[in-house]
């Protein structure tokens, strides 16, 4: 198998491996370690033998092997620390008979009892290389890549200790790259990480599956919606980060990498569906969307050819079959929207009747001031300018002190041809907004209208 | 979001004497205090940097026109306690946690042990735009 490819398969492995291993042990730091070591163990065997027939299983028994040999010496080096101190009848010496045991009762001291007794039980056999067949079990044929997601976007965590963690653990970025991607040191970011595994170390069942309430939008939606959140943050955070700098190419992209091993865990649920198309239409519009010098270009005004037509054929394709269900979430809502102004050729085509539909619909489902801003941009674009101001005004105390409400302002009254009321609410934004690019725009455009 | 806490060379709110007539055990209470905050925010993951600037009485103005030799002037200036003396910047989650954070910082301890109510200044640190989706 060539380098690049077998390099591909390990990426994609490595957090259902990483996620299988933590589920049984529930030691997020060993299985790192052991995940590590089971990866550089297939690099260098694979190229040179026959890739075995389920690898993921063959990397999963390797890696948890790794993990039994890590416990037991450190059981019996603890032992012969303890030995003259303590005479325990039971013996955690390194001979017990069965591996197994000797796993459990490290588990069991380490205050991890509840952990110890995985389900399918604790496979002390490692897939002989040589052999040729793997022993997967049902257990080993479930895609762990959800286990991890869920356990990396866990409710106790910030949304900053969860983007990291996703980032390390699903996403397989190392410390550095995250610390680089958020502009942080390094030091800082591992101590994140660090305290980010603690917490969840603390969680009674941290990296149980939520329980899905049969029909119901149970526990299990939340802790979705909670993941589904985590990645279009991390998406959103390659666009925000790096100061003046507008774009992060390799964050945005690490966020639609995550977001479509989510939707290989779940090709059926809309609102995965519907966030992987949402992202795809909008990372497709990302070269138009500054000028040479990293000037903000607006939607309306954006060279359209540049937009990645191969990315929005995708996006379309993925929207179109995420609302084939109904309406049923913010994110397939968003990507539907998304949709119909990357169909638009020219900006005189976007299709605005049906995109205030959908932020109607939006609205309803997910009602939030800013939705509401964007609802105001659409009525303006269907019913005239000042039937999207009216609406706009009834924000001014839930979005008082936001640049983008005042911009919204700006653009309206200038469609409006209220030059004056344009220029004050363009200045009033840049100076509410704390992001360069924005104040560059919002300035320049605010004094164009004064010179004319 | 990044912000950035700033110290000034002016008295605080509940001390107006200079740190350097304080007591040897006061001066090194506040030092202790201001290292434990640095060691936390590098704990919490919330750290970015931090840095104490030398006495304003070493600070330069420069001046130029792009043409002529630049003018240096020399300070302590009549408004020292305007002059920049530390600042941390710190990455959080929301706007209150880095108000949190200047409170905590505020309350340095001063003589006699007493918080001193330092005037510490949040800026928010301009960012690139939120992606237009």
């Amino acid at each position: 198998m060539p380098d690049v490819m077998l390099e591909d398969l390990l990426r994609e492995l490595a957090p259902q491996v990483l996620g299988a291993l933590v589920r049984r042990t529930g030691d997020f730091d060993a299985a790192e370690d052991a995940l590590q070591e089971a990866l550089l163990a297939a690099a260098t065997q694979w190229p040179a033998e026959v890739v075995p027939g389920n690898p993921r299983a063959w990397l999963i028994s390797v890696a948890h092997r790794r993990m039994i040999d890590a416990i037991r010496s450190e059981v019996s080096r603890r032992n012969r620390e303890t030995a003259n101190a303590i005479r325990d009848p039971q013996g955690l010496s390194p001979t017990a008979s069965d591996p197994a045991d000797t796993v459990v009762a490290a588990l069991t001291e380490a205050g991890l009892s509840d952990l110890a007794s995985p389900p399918g039980g604790v496979h002390s056999e490692a897939v002989g290389i040589s052999s040729g067949h793997d022993d997967s079990t049902d257990e080993d044929d479930r895609d762990d890549t959800l286990t991890l997601f869920f356990l990396c976007c866990h409710p106790a965590l910030t949304p900053a200790s969860a983007i990291a963690l996703t980032l390390r653990a699903v996403g397989g970025l190392t410390t550095e790259e995250i610390a680089r991607a958020f502009l942080l040191p390094e030091r800082t970011m591992a101590q994140r990480i660090a305290r980010a595994k603690k917490r969840l170390a603390a969680e009674a069942r941290p990296f149980a599956m939520p329980v899905a309430a049969n029909g119901q939008r149970g526990e299990w939606h939340e802790r979705l919606d909670n993941v589904l959140r985590v990645l279009y943050l991390i998406y959103t955070e390659g666009h925000t980060s790096g100061g003046e700098r507008l774009h992060r190419g390799d964050l945005s992209g690490e966020a639609i990498r995550l977001a479509r091993a989510l939707f290989r865990a779940l090709p059926d649920n809309p609102e995965v569906t519907g966030l992987l198309a949402l992202l795809l239409l909008t990372d497709a519009r990302r070269a138009a969307r500054t000028g040479e010098h990293g000037e903000l270009i607006p939607l309306a005004e954006q060279d359209r050819a540049l937009w990645d037509r191969e990315m929005i054929i995708e996006g379309v394709r993925l929207a179109t079959a995420s609302v084939r269900s109904g309406l049923i979430g913010p994110y397939q809502i968003q990507a539907a929207i998304a949709a119909l102004h990357a169909q638009a050729l020219r900006p005189e085509n976007t299709d605005w009747p049906r995109i205030l539909l959908l932020y109607n619909a939006l609205e309803r489902q997910a009602p939030n001031p800013m939705v509401t801003l964007n609802r105001a941009v659409a009525l303006a674009m269907v019913h005239g300018p000042h039937a999207g101001l009216d609406l706009a005004d009834t924000l001014s105390e839930s979005l008082a002190g936001s640049h983008r409400l005042d911009a919204v302002r700006g653009h309206l009254h200038e469609m409006a041809g209220d030059t004056e009321e344009a220029v004050a609410a363009y200045t009033a934004a840049a100076r509410a907004t704390t992001s360069l690019p924005e104040r560059d725009y919002l300035t320049i455009r605010a004094a164009r209208l004064r010179r004319a | 979001m990044k912000y950035m806490l700033i110290k000034t060379c002016g008295p605080a709110a509940h001390c107006d004497t200079f740190i350097g007539d304080w007591t040897p055990e006061e001066i090194q209470a506040n030092i202790d205090f201001q290292h434990a905050l640095g060691e936390q925010l590098a704990k919490s993951g919330e750290l970015v940097d931090a840095q104490g600037l030398a006495d304003p009485g070493q600070a330069r103005i420069v001046m130029s026109d792009g043409r002529s030799a630049p003018v240096v002037t020399d300070g302590p200036f009549p408004e020292t306690k305007e002059f920049l003396a530390g600042y941390w910047i710190v990455d959080v989650d929301s706007a209150e946690r880095a108000i949190e954070i200047a409170a905590q910082a505020s309350a340095s301890p001063g003589p006699g042990g007493r918080p001193i109510g330092e005037y510490i200044e949040v800026r928010a640190i301009m960012d690139a735009p939120a992606v237009d989706l």
